[in-house]
């Protein structure tokens, strides 16, 4: 039973005081002053004027940068879906298997989750690129095929062109799902493991097949857990910043990539602090919207 | 039927493996295949890039001879050393101000009932919500203008904007775990504790805190490899003499990409597996002391 | 001391005379409902004392009072004659016996049993000689070194015995003791405490819902009800003569009759019970005014049945003038539980009676059968009247 905090009042403050004051101080403070700063103007150098304007937000409003949040919110959100459709069925895999199995699979699923973002975002990259893997692979196949065709009388394929898979939105894409997938994988199997299977049974005994059981029995209970998975994907690719950086090209900025160029090399930090901002307003947008997701799942599970 | 008849002797069939269930999705080979690419997908950039860091040749497709060459030049290299102590040093000092920041809000709100208690649970839950671009703009912002960290300092207090910044994005992390962990107490044992004579911190220490230490370890250990990997928040708090292994390694990407790059990568990446297998090992040896009915 | 002023109730045997608890007045208030209702009790030293009731009833929070861990709202807690309300828990010279235990897991249990001993900085060799004897007392010698996970649950209960007996408290409380047990291993440990508190001579107090297991253990009980004390007597006074409807109904299994207060001599009375269809005849009276509503109670066992052969003379007993004290019945439902059985007999009016009847030799169940006309009868001395 908890206690209120008159009964222990020394325990409560020796207990509160350095963690709520770290938050504060470092975490509360900072961002307060950013959003201060969203509403200022550069007035020299290393002086900001906090005018208390809305043009950053304005500018941010404009085509150039609109589009780069309207085409990272879609980077995200393509991220998202390929993430789902690779990971449901692994996670579905996973949470039937049997006991070894399972843990063995669920570590090796996570595994690469803990190993640095930037090394495997590079390990793409010597995937992905003109002499990478993926081309090396698709010209030996090429060059096999060709010497084939010619065994047996038909023109041979013309010369490889490797595929230029890297330093565009599509290897971002990948990178980003490359990078996600673990992070999808585990609330849908936590969901999926957490199901009644009696329910699918049931409907399989109806003669519902399969994916048409998934689709109406499994899914809509599992939404709760599908709602998790897609948030914690949505919002992190959202706001990537390294994977872009390293597998995009010019023109595959994200917001992250455009907020950094604000502090670092334009030095224009109001119009950063309003782009972070934004960052964070779609975070919580997201969030909100999870929130509501997970309350009505709640109630069609527990009926 | 007499008893004289003989009975019929029954051809026993040789057993053959049972056939999958309905539900053993994965015993048939449409989730099969799906799973195997997966995991394939998932690791082969990883082992490949592992792998070339003891190839010979400069470029990273064909596969020329063994060396530990780039290994040799990797823990030869400076800055790069400089780089993988100082990384190690913010995440120790990273962990244990975590650690204990971390459990005390973590007490603090398992026992205590009081106005503003899901406020504070909302702000505990930021760091862990907010984009981590955010928040390093905030951490630069703060440091450059508000609180800004005096220059030129020896070593290790140089360190001090980084590993600040660092402690306020894993300290909540730890009061999540550390809460879980509490939250299975049997508070009947505080109680016996204090009617056998124990006043408040005695409680506290030997009662609470063992009950804790699995929650503490898993909690430290994930505070550790938050910080030995972070790479954004570092990014923007770092300066030209406090540079981590992972902003180094991202300047190497950047400049020359040589199995230099991939022998460092290696490095990082065992030394992040072997500390998250401890955790995890510990964590279910904790599990597994649970009393008997 | 709450005990109704009842003639009916026998007085009760004293063990000796000093209260080493005293509740004075106590009450316990959760926002506007009192959890305990101005309860009013004397503990005496050396006593087995049971604090009896229904779940809600307010014996875990007067107990949880007494050993420090809520603070009255009002009225005072008095030990050895000290008021302790400005004591906190571990200042008490009260220990508990928790219901989950709450042994240490991650201590050893010589570790468990000499923390006390610790906390009130005893020195070392002196704890190693008690705890052994501790463990001696409660029959876990030589297991000191076993962690709580390798125990099994009878055996922590006991470490959690010794750890609080170890520091020779003037009290030991305890709190649901057989609650978690199992049947077989529940009889054990009734026999087990009571000559555990036999031995150390300290008073016990113990809380449970379980009738069987209060009537057994307990040398005096307290029954309460909604916060209240419903009756504070011996275990045979409780059964035999409670002093309300609560009590009869919760402690043992009792037929209820409602009636009207006839006759009330000082040697005798008469209760007329519409729904027996006969009087009730006592041999002894009852303090209460002519006509006023009363309530027969009727223990099953007490109750004879007797083959009713279809005459119409009915059966007479000799303690009681004709016609009283004794009731038609067909008997309508028979559980054979081996050693005895209970039969439910239907009389004029449709009311059915619960009566009870060992089977003293083998073909005994045999004697009374469904459907069967009998004659139930009791003695005079057999009814307990009740005026609430």
């Amino acid at each position: 039973m908890e206690q209120s905090w008159r009964q222990a009042k020394n325990a409560f403050a020796a207990l509160g005081v350095p963690p709520v004051a770290w938050l504060i101080f470092f975490f509360m403070i900072p961002l307060a002053v950013v959003w201060a700063y969203s509403f200022g103007t550069n007035a020299g150098p290393t002086e900001i004027d906090l005018t208390g304007t809305f043009a950053n937000y304005g500018r941010s409003l404009q085509p150039l940068y609109f589009d780069i949040f309207v085409k990272s919110s879609i980077v995200a959100g393509l991220t998202t879906l390929l993430c789902l459709i690779v990971g449901f069925p692994v996670a579905l895999a996973i949470a039937f298997a049997g006991p070894r199995t399972k843990t063995w699979l669920l570590l090796l699923i996570m595994l690469p989750f803990w190993t640095n973002l930037l090394i495997r975002t590079y390990a793409l990259i010597a995937v992905l690129r003109e002499q990478g893997y993926v081309n090396f692979t698709a010209e030996w196949f090429w060059n096999n095929a060709s010497g084939l065709m010619t065994a047996v009388g038909l023109q041979p394929l013309g010369d490889f062109h490797p595929m230029t898979l890297l330093y565009n939105n599509a290897a971002v894409v990948i990178g980003l799902v490359y990078v996600h997938l673990p992070f999808m994988v585990l609330p849908l199997y936590a969901a999926l493991d957490r199901m009644d299977r009696s329910l699918m049974e049931a409907s399989l005994d109806l003669g519902a097949g399969h994916l048409r059981t998934i689709w109406s029995v499994v899914v809509p209970l599992a939404a709760p857990g599908i709602a998790s998975g897609v948030l914690i994907t949505f919002i992190p690719a959202l706001g990537a910043y390294l994977t872009p950086d390293l597998l995009g090209g010019t023109d595959s900025q994200m917001i992250a990539n455009v907020i950094e160029r604000q502090f670092k090399r334009a030095n224009d930090w109001p119009f950063g602090a309003a782009l972070s901002f934004l960052l964070m307003y779609l975070t919580f947008i997201a969030i909100a919207i999870q929130a509501v997701v997970q309350r009505r799942g709640a109630k069609v599970g527990a009926a | 039927m007499s008893i004289a008849e003989p009975v019929a002797t029954i051809e026993r069939a040789p057993p053959k493996r049972e056939k999958p269930g309905p539900l053993e999705y994965l015993r048939r080979w449409p989730l099969q295949a799906i799973v195997g690419a997966t995991l394939i997908f998932l690791y082969a950039p990883l082992i490949t890039l592992m792998a070339f860091s003891f190839n010979t040749s400069r470029r990273n497709i064909v596969w020329e001879g063994f060396t530990l060459d780039w290994y040799g030049r990797a823990m030869n290299d400076d800055s790069l050393v400089q780089a993988f102590v100082n990384s190690l040093t913010i995440a120790l000092i990273c962990t244990i101000v975590s650690v204990i920041l971390g459990a005390m809000s973590a007490v603090l709100l398992w026992r205590f009932r009081f106005p503003g208690k899901t406020a504070l649970e909302g702000s505990l839950a930021l760091p862990i919500v907010v984009p981590e671009i955010c928040m390093g703009v905030a951490m630069l912002v703060f440091f450059a203008r508000i609180f800004p960290w005096p220059t030129g300092m020896p070593w290790p207090l140089n360190l001090g904007a980084i590993t600040i910044a660092h402690i306020s994005f894993s300290f909540p992390f730890v009061t999540t775990v550390v809460r879980a962990r509490l939250a299975s107490f049997n508070r009947e044992l505080e109680e016996a504790a204090k009617d056998l004579g124990a006043d408040e911190w005695r409680t506290f220490w030997d009662v609470l805190v063992p009950h804790m230490m699995p929650g503490l370890v898993s909690g430290a250990l994930l505070a550790f490899t938050l910080s030995l990997d972070d790479f954004v928040i570092t990014f923007f708090t770092a300066g030209p003499d406090t540079i981590t292994f992972p902003v180094k390694v991202y300047s190497m990407l950047r400049f020359s990409v040589t199995p230099e790059v991939n022998a460092a990568s290696t490095i990082l990446i065992v030394v992040t597996v072997l500390f998250t297998a401890l955790g995890l090992q510990l964590q279910s040896q904790a599990e597994k002391q649970k009393p008997k009915p | 001391m709450t005990e109704t002023s009842n003639p009916n109730l026998r007085p009760t045997p004293h063990l000796k005379d000093n209260a080493i608890i005293r509740f004075e007045g106590i009450t316990k208030r959760f926002g506007k409902v009192a959890a305990v209702d101005n309860v009013n009790l004397d503990i005496r030293e050396g006593e087995f004392f049971a604090l009896l009731g229904p779940s809600g009833c307010g014996k875990t929070t007067l107990l949880r009072m007494l050993a420090g861990f809520e603070t009255p709202t009002e009225g005072r807690i008095l030990i050895d004659g000290k008021d302790v309300a400005q004591l906190p828990p571990n200042k008490r010279p009260v220990n508990m016996v928790f219901q989950s235990y709450a042994v240490f897991p991650h201590m050893s249990v010589t570790d468990n049993v000499g923390y006390g001993l610790k906390m009130d900085n005893v020195p070392a060799g002196e704890i190693a000689k008690r705890v052994t004897e501790a463990l001696e007392l409660v029959k876990l010698g030589g297991l000191g070194d076993r962690k709580p996970d390798q125990l099994s649950g009878g055996q922590r209960q006991r470490v959690a015995l010794a750890r609080a007996l170890v520091k020779r408290p003037r009290v030991l409380l305890l709190d649901e003791p057989l609650s978690a047990l199992d049947a077989k291993l529940r009889d054990q440990m009734r026999g087990e405490l009571t000559s555990l508190q036999e031995k150390v001579g300290i008073t016990f107090i113990m809380v449970t819902h379980d009738q069987d297991e209060a009537l057994a253990i307990a040398t005096r009980c307290a029954v309460m009800e909604r916060g209240r004390l419903a009756q504070v007597a011996t275990p045979s006074d409780l059964y035999e003569f409670p002093n309300s409807r609560f009590v009869a109904d919760f402690v043992g299994s009792v037929n209820m009759f409602e009636g009207t207060l006839e006759e009330d001599k000082p040697s005798e009375a008469i209760v007329r019970v519409p729904e027996l269809g006969a009087p009730v005849y006592l041999d002894h009276g009852v303090t209460g005014a002519k006509g006023s509503t009363v309530w027969v109670a009727l223990r099953p066992e007490k109750i004879e049945m007797h083959k009713r052969n279809g005459d119409a003379t009915p059966m007479k007993m000799e303690d009681a003038p004709a016609g009283a004290n004794v009731v038609p019945g067909i008997i309508r439902d028979i559980v054979y539980l081996g050693s005895e059985t209970n039969y439910e007999v239907e009389i004029e009016g449709g009311r059915r009676v619960k009566t009870f009847r060992s089977n003293l030799t083998r073909y005994d169940q045999e004697d009374f059968t469904w459907d069967e006309p009998v004659w139930l009868a009791w003695h005079a001395c057999s009814p307990a009247v009740l005026l609430s």
